[in-house]
Parts: C-alpha cells; sequence; structure tokens
C-alpha cells in the first residue's frame, strides 16, 4: 500500500508539475513536450489503477501518434513570442471567466454522488482488462460503439475531401505510374552502322 | 538447474532481484547491440565481396570496443542557438524506448520479465515512442537538415506504423490474445503452424513496415546521406551519436525479436511435428532439438541478418514513393487479409484456425 | 497500360520477385571469395616500371652516374628538382646539390626518360612518410642511398622492362 501511493503521489507530483509548466513555458515546442510528460504520467497513473489496456491505449494514441503530429505542426510554426505576448492583459479578464466558468462546472459534476467512487477491489492476476473492455464494446455498447466509429469514418473522410483536390496546374509525379514503368517503354535499343 | 539458483538467490528480496537481472540484461542487450554494428560492417563488407573490419582482435572482434572507446572520449558539439537540454535528452529519448519494449518479451515459456496481458499494446506503444528521439534531436539541433530528417521521420513512422499496427491486429485475432506469451503458445504444432504461413502477407508488411520504422536501408531517408547529409543526427558528436548508433541497432534487434515471436514461434522449435516426440527427450540433443530461449536467438538472429541483407541489397526509396508504399500498397494489403483472416477463422479453417 | 500489362506488374510485384532477384545476388557474393588485399601482409604486385621514391644511381665503380646536365631539371613540370653544379678537381662535371621536393614532385616519370645516363630513377618504394616539414626534400646524399639500397631492384628492372 505504502509503495502504491508512493508512486501515486510521485506521478501526480509530475502530472501536476509538468501541466503547470506546460501552459506556462514560453516556447511552444517545450510546452508540446510537457503535454506528452502529462500524458505519460496520466498514463501511468491509469497503470496503478489497473486500467492497463486504457493506459497503455493513452500513450500509443495520444503520445506515440496524435502528440508526433502536434509536435510536427508546432515546430513547423514561426511564432512572434512579442506578438502573441502583446494582448496579455486585455484577453485576461476573458480568460479568467471562462476558467472561473470551468473550475465551477467540474466542480458541480465532480461533486455528483456517481463520483464518490471507492476504490474497486483489487482483481485476481488473471484477469484480463483488455477483455472485459472488449466484451462490455462489443456486447452492451454495441451501437454507441459502431455510431463512434462511423463517425469517424466520416470525419476521416471529410478531411481527405478537403485536402485533396486535383491542382491542374501544378506539376507532380505520379509514383504509382513510375513503378509501373518497364525497361522497353523507356530504352529503344537501335542498331546502327558502325561507321 | 532452476533449482540450485533459486536456492542461491532465496535471500535477496524479490525487487532487488528483478532489478539486478534487469542491469545483467540491459548490460547483455548493450554487448549485443554493439556487436550487431561489427555484424553490419562485416555482413555488408561480405555481400560487397570485401572483408569488412577484421583489424582490431581476431576477425576485428575488438572493433566494437574500440570505437566506443573513441566515442566515449570525443566531444560532444552542441551547435550555436541549439536548445541545450533537448539536444542532450534527445539521445536518451530514442534509447529509453527500444530497451524499455525488452520488458515483455518472452524468452521461452517462463523466461521473461513481465508477463502482462496487454503486452503487444505495450509494445506497439513503445515502438512509437523511439519517434520522439527523432524529433527532438532534428529540432534541438538547429539545423536545417537536422529538421528535415526529423520531419521525413515523423511522417514515415506514423505512415508505417499503420500498417504495422494492422499487422498485429491480424496477429491477435489469430491467437485471440494480447499476451506474447499467449501468441506464441498458440502456434504450438509444427513449423506450419506458425502464424508465417497463414498471415504471410501481414508477415512481410511487419517485416517492411519494422524496416521503415527502425529508419533502416532501403528506408533511411531520414539519414539521406546523398541528400541531407547524416539527417537528424548531422549535429551530433562523440557519445550522442553514439547513442543514436545504438539505438537503432537495439531498434533492429527489438523488431527481428517481435518478428520472431509473432510470426515464426519464438521460442518454438521448427523440429516440432517432424521429429518423433521421444526425440526430445534424448540426454543432451533434447534439449537443443526441443523448444528453447535457443531457438528464439537463432530466429531473431536471423531477422537481424535479413536487415543487413536488405541494406546491401535495395537501393534508398524516393520520399514520395516511401508514403505511396506505406498507405497505398501496405495498408490495403494488411486491410484485405484481415478480412480475408476474418472468413478463414469463422470457417474455423485447420490446421491453424481450429 | 494495356490490362494485362496491369497485372503482369500486379504479380511481379507482390510475389516480390525482382526483390528476391536482388537479394540472390547479395547472397551469391557473401560465400564468395574476397577481393580484399590485406595490405602490409599481402601487397598487389608492381610493375617493373612502377614509379615511386626517386633514386640516384651509381655505377658498379661506384663513381655516380649524374653529369649535371641537368635535363630533369628542365623537364620536370612541377619544378620539383633543384640542381646545382661544379667542376670537381679531376675535371668533370658533378652536382653538389641534387633536391627532390616530394610534396612538389607529381611522380610522372619524365626526369627518368630525359636523363642521358639513367642517373635519376624511380624505385618500387613507395611506403615512406615524413614528421616534420622540410623532411620532405630529398637532398643528393639521401637519394644516392636509397639508390645504392635498391641497386640490385633497379637494376633488374631496367633489365626486364622495355626502356628505349
Amino acid at each position: 500500500m505504502l509503495i502504491q501511493s508512493t508512486v501515486f503521489y510521485f506521478f501526480s507530483a509530475i502530472l501536476v508539475a509538468s501541466a503547470l509548466a506546460m501552459i506556462s513555458v514560453r516556447n511552444p515546442v517545450h510546452a508540446v513536450l510537457f503535454l506528452v510528460l502529462v500524458f505519460f504520467t496520466s498514463a501511468a497513473i491509469w497503470l496503478l489503477l489497473e486500467a492497463e489496456f486504457l493506459g497503455i491505449t493513452l500513450v500509443l494514441v495520444y503520445v506515440g501518434a496524435v502528440m508526433v503530429l502536434f509536435l510536427f505542426v508546432v515546430m513547423m510554426l514561426d511564432i512572434n513570442l512579442a506578438k502573441m505576448r502583446a494582448g496579455f492583459a486585455r484577453y485576461l479578464p476573458v480568460g479568467l471567466l471562462v476558467g472561473i466558468v470551468m473550475a465551477v462546472e467540474m466542480a458541480v459534476v465532480l461533486s455528483r454522488p456517481a463520483f464518490d467512487l471507492q476504490k474497486p477491489e483489487a482483481k485476481p492476476a488473471d484477469y484480463s482488462n483488455t477483455q472485459e473492455l472488449g466484451e462490455l464494446l462489443f456486447t452492451e455498447y454495441i451501437y454507441p460503439f459502431e455510431i463512434a466509429g462511423v463517425i469517424l469514418l466520416v470525419a476521416i473522410v471529410a478531411a481527405i475531401t478537403l485536402t485533396m483536390h486535383k491542382r491542374t496546374r501544378a506539376k507532380r509525379q505520379s509514383p504509382a505510374m513510375q513503378v509501373s514503368a518497364d525497361r522497353a517503354e523507356r530504352v529503344r535499343l537501335v542498331s546502327m552502322d558502325k561507321d | 538447474m532452476i533449482d540450485w539458483w533459486q536456492a542461491l538467490v532465496a535471500p535477496f528480496p524479490p525487487l532487488l532481484l528483478t532489478v539486478a537481472y534487469m542491469l545483467v540484461f540491459i548490460l547483455v542487450l548493450f554487448a549485443c547491440v554493439a556487436y550487431a554494428t561489427l555484424a553490419e560492417r562485416r555482413v555488408l563488407g561480405f555481400m560487397q565481396v570485401r572483408l569488412g573490419p577484421n583489424r582490431v582482435g581476431p576477425q576485428g572482434l575488438g572493433q566494437p570496443i574500440a570505437d566506443a572507446l573513441k566515442l566515449m572520449f570525443k566531444e560532444m558539439i552542441l551547435p550555436n542557438d541549439a536548445d541545450r537540454f533537448l539536444f542532450r535528452t534527445a539521445p536518451l529519448l530514442s534509447m529509453a524506448p527500444a530497451l524499455a519494449a525488452w520488458a515483455v518479451i518472452p524468452f521461452s515459456e517462463h523466461l521473461n520479465f513481465a508477463d502482462i496481458n496487454a503486452g503487444l499494446l505495450y509494445i506497439l506503444a513503445m515502438t512509437s515512442l523511439g519517434v520522439y528521439g527523432v524529433i527532438v534531436a532534428g529540432w534541438a539541433s538547429n539545423s536545417k537538415y537536422a529538421l528535415l530528417g526529423s520531419l521525413r521521420s515523423a511522417a514515415q513512422i506514423v505512415s508505417y506504423e499503420i500498417a504495422m499496427g494492422f499487422a498485429l491486429v491480424g496477429v491477435l485475432m489469430a491467437s485471440g490474445s494480447l499476451n506474447l506469451g499467449d501468441i506464441v503458445m498458440a502456434q504450438q504444432g509444427s513449423i506450419l503452424h506458425w502464424y508465417w504461413l497463414p498471415l504471410l502477407p501481414l508477415f512481410l508488411t511487419y517485416l517492411i513496415a519494422g524496416i521503415a520504422e527502425t529508419n533502416r536501408a532501403p528506408f533511411d531517408v531520414v539519414e539521406g546521406e546523398s541528400e541531407i547529409v547524416a539527417g537528424f543526427h548531422v549535429e551530433y558528436s562523440g557519445m550522442g551519436f553514439a547513442m543514436f548508433f545504438l539505438a537503432e541497432y537495439a531498434n533492429i534487434i527489438l523488431i527481428s525479436a517481435l518478428t520472431a515471436l509473432l510470426f515464426l514461434g519464438g521460442w518454438l522449435s521448427p523440429l516440432e511435428g517432424i521429429l518423433p516426440a521421444h526425440a526430445f527427450h534424448l540426454p543432451v540433443i533434447g534439449v537443443l532439438l526441443g523448444s528453447g530461449a535457443h531457438w528464439f536467438i537463432a530466429k531473431t538472429s536471423f531477422f537481424i541478418f535479413c536487415f543487413l541483407w536488405f541494406r546491401a541489397t535495395f537501393p534508398r526509396y524516393r520520399y514520395d514513393q516511401i508514403m505511396r508504399l506505406g498507405w497505398k500498397v501496405l495498408l490495403p494489403v494488411t486491410l484485405i487479409w484481415i478480412v480475408v483472416e476474418g472468413v478463414l477463422l469463422y470457417l474455423q479453417l485447420p490446421p491453424w484456425f481450429d | 497500360m494495356t490490362m494485362l500489362k496491369k497485372i503482369r506488374n500486379l504479380v511481379r510485384s507482390f510475389t516480390l520477385s525482382e526483390l528476391l532477384r536482388g537479394m540472390s545476388l547479395t547472397g551469391r557474393r557473401f560465400g564468395s571469395k574476397k577481393l580484399t588485399v590485406r595490405y602490409p601482409e599481402e601487397k598487389t604486385p608492381q610493375s617493373p616500371r612502377f614509379r615511386g621514391l626517386h633514386a640516384l644511381r651509381r655505377y658498379p665503380s661506384g663513381e655516380e652516374r649524374c653529369i649535371g646536365c641537368k635535363l630533369c631539371e628542365a623537364v620536370c613540370p612541377a619544378l620539383a628538382i633543384t640542381i646545382d653544379t661544379e667542376e670537381r678537381e679531376d675535371g668533370s662535371r658533378r652536382t653538389t646539390r641534387y633536391d627532390i621536393d616530394l610534396f612538389k614532385c607529381v611522380y610522372c616519370g619524365f626526369c627518368e626518360e630525359a636523363c642521358p645516363v639513367d642517373a635519376i630513377v624511380e624505385t618500387r618504394v613507395f611506403e615512406y612518410s615524413f614528421f616534420e616539414r622540410g623532411q620532405q626534400v630529398m637532398t643528393k646524399d639521401m637519394l644516392l642511398e636509397v639508390g645504392e639500397k635498391h641497386e640490385a631492384q633497379i637494376a633488374s628492372d631496367r633489365e626486364t622492362s622495355i626502356f628505349d
């Protein structure tokens, strides 16, 4: 028990500290990397809750894929820090207001008895979190799950149709055509007289 | 043998023992990684009809040690306006996931560090983290070439991870488990029961995606000597460079080990189902013929050799062709085969899915 | 593109036949005999006309061959040779200084060709090095010493090769 709470407080401290650092550091790349640390430590805390499937998926999806693309984009930005900080005082009241509203909302939601959970019993060693989740998802919650899948599919198709438009004037190569070319199309052997 | 060992370690607390085992294992792994560099240079040499490094010690066996010593004593140069902290952290970020993933790799039925249920997911998560080392290195170097290399790497790794993930989905559909030990046990029978045969397209996809994931030739546009000097690690020298080098080889060994586990039956003996059962109970040869960690190591070594073989054979892909291969060839192949596999599973096709 | 060709392409790329062909080539080379020459132990054969370090020769009597005609100095394209001459007590002309700057020398062998008495020659010696600046200038004494050391080899090379 002692070890568990030590580990919990260790990761929580890192989590809170890196979350604070994420919103306060000046360099956007550092901020993204702190966000990665936040995801990582929260995954560790989920592991403590024996939610190994969710914890690892958090690392896999958010840290491994989403944040990489985030970092990708942020690295390309040329952010003028001075310009960004210029309106700080002007936007402060609005920001504070939004923040307070969010804090109050969260307090209201989290103080409901539904969140007043006791720590669940420790499960036996052969208990498979993944299997339980899978069984629930594909029996009880099959329709919400499928609908979520379809919505994601729509989002993918939409994103592709928004970005895929053939520019008629742009010159571009088609790798598919290039790799399917064979020697006969490119090389013509001619026999010529020796002189 | 197991008994006297357990008697010997009995007085020590288990946590301490685990840490000690890990340290020993990491040392062994580092030695393997160091010698993988030598193997690469010698195999490449042999395939190019030359000898490769053979001067330091017999057959060049001292070469990795000499290289390590040289790199350790070299200065690590910090470029102008580099991000000091991230520049120094990046090599660790690329090294750590490659080592961490080994925690769930089973060497034989009872020989592993952690036998966790979501082992395959853990592996996938860890291998997807390796890209951070490359991206952070490229950004922190404050160099055009390094940034270009890391951008290429980010796009390439994210793209191939999808095909890789689908190949793994095929494996876990076939085995019905995310636990690596269970996956291997599900392949039991004979060499024809291993998943390379029913999942052949996924096996090849996984191998190709694995090569792309480790940024090895022919997918090494991340380093791309002919275009962007050395890519993301162009600014690194001394130990920082060595760490990237070691991380690359650690990743190669990891991917090879995973391919062996998932598609070639891990520690299972290929002679199972061929030799009569009593052959495995022969005094000394029986242990060698039967399943065990040595088969796992042999299969892993075979794939490491394949990595080197590919590097010696294939010219580097052009960048847009890499993207085409990942998205337009490998991804559809895996998707189609997962559907086919679903049908096979539904039909309970013997001998694999019954 | 015809349908047939499309199908052929598809089959060709999905059977990985080209990749396997490439791999079989490198695989065969893996076991083949290596071409590497393990240098300090093994050396590639040298031609008798090999142009290495320079030497000044003597006649069998011990008299130095060079008569100080300066043809080599004149022909040298890199201006590597510097010669001073003086009349000796017996009335014959001999060099007092014969320097070859090995940094300038391009080992073209023109000096050898120009020499009417086969005095300046290029030997088969190619493994030499200097540790300080200035050592690259071969003086007359050094050149004569090289000549004495390798006279047998030099003479036999001149026999076997087809110098006009």
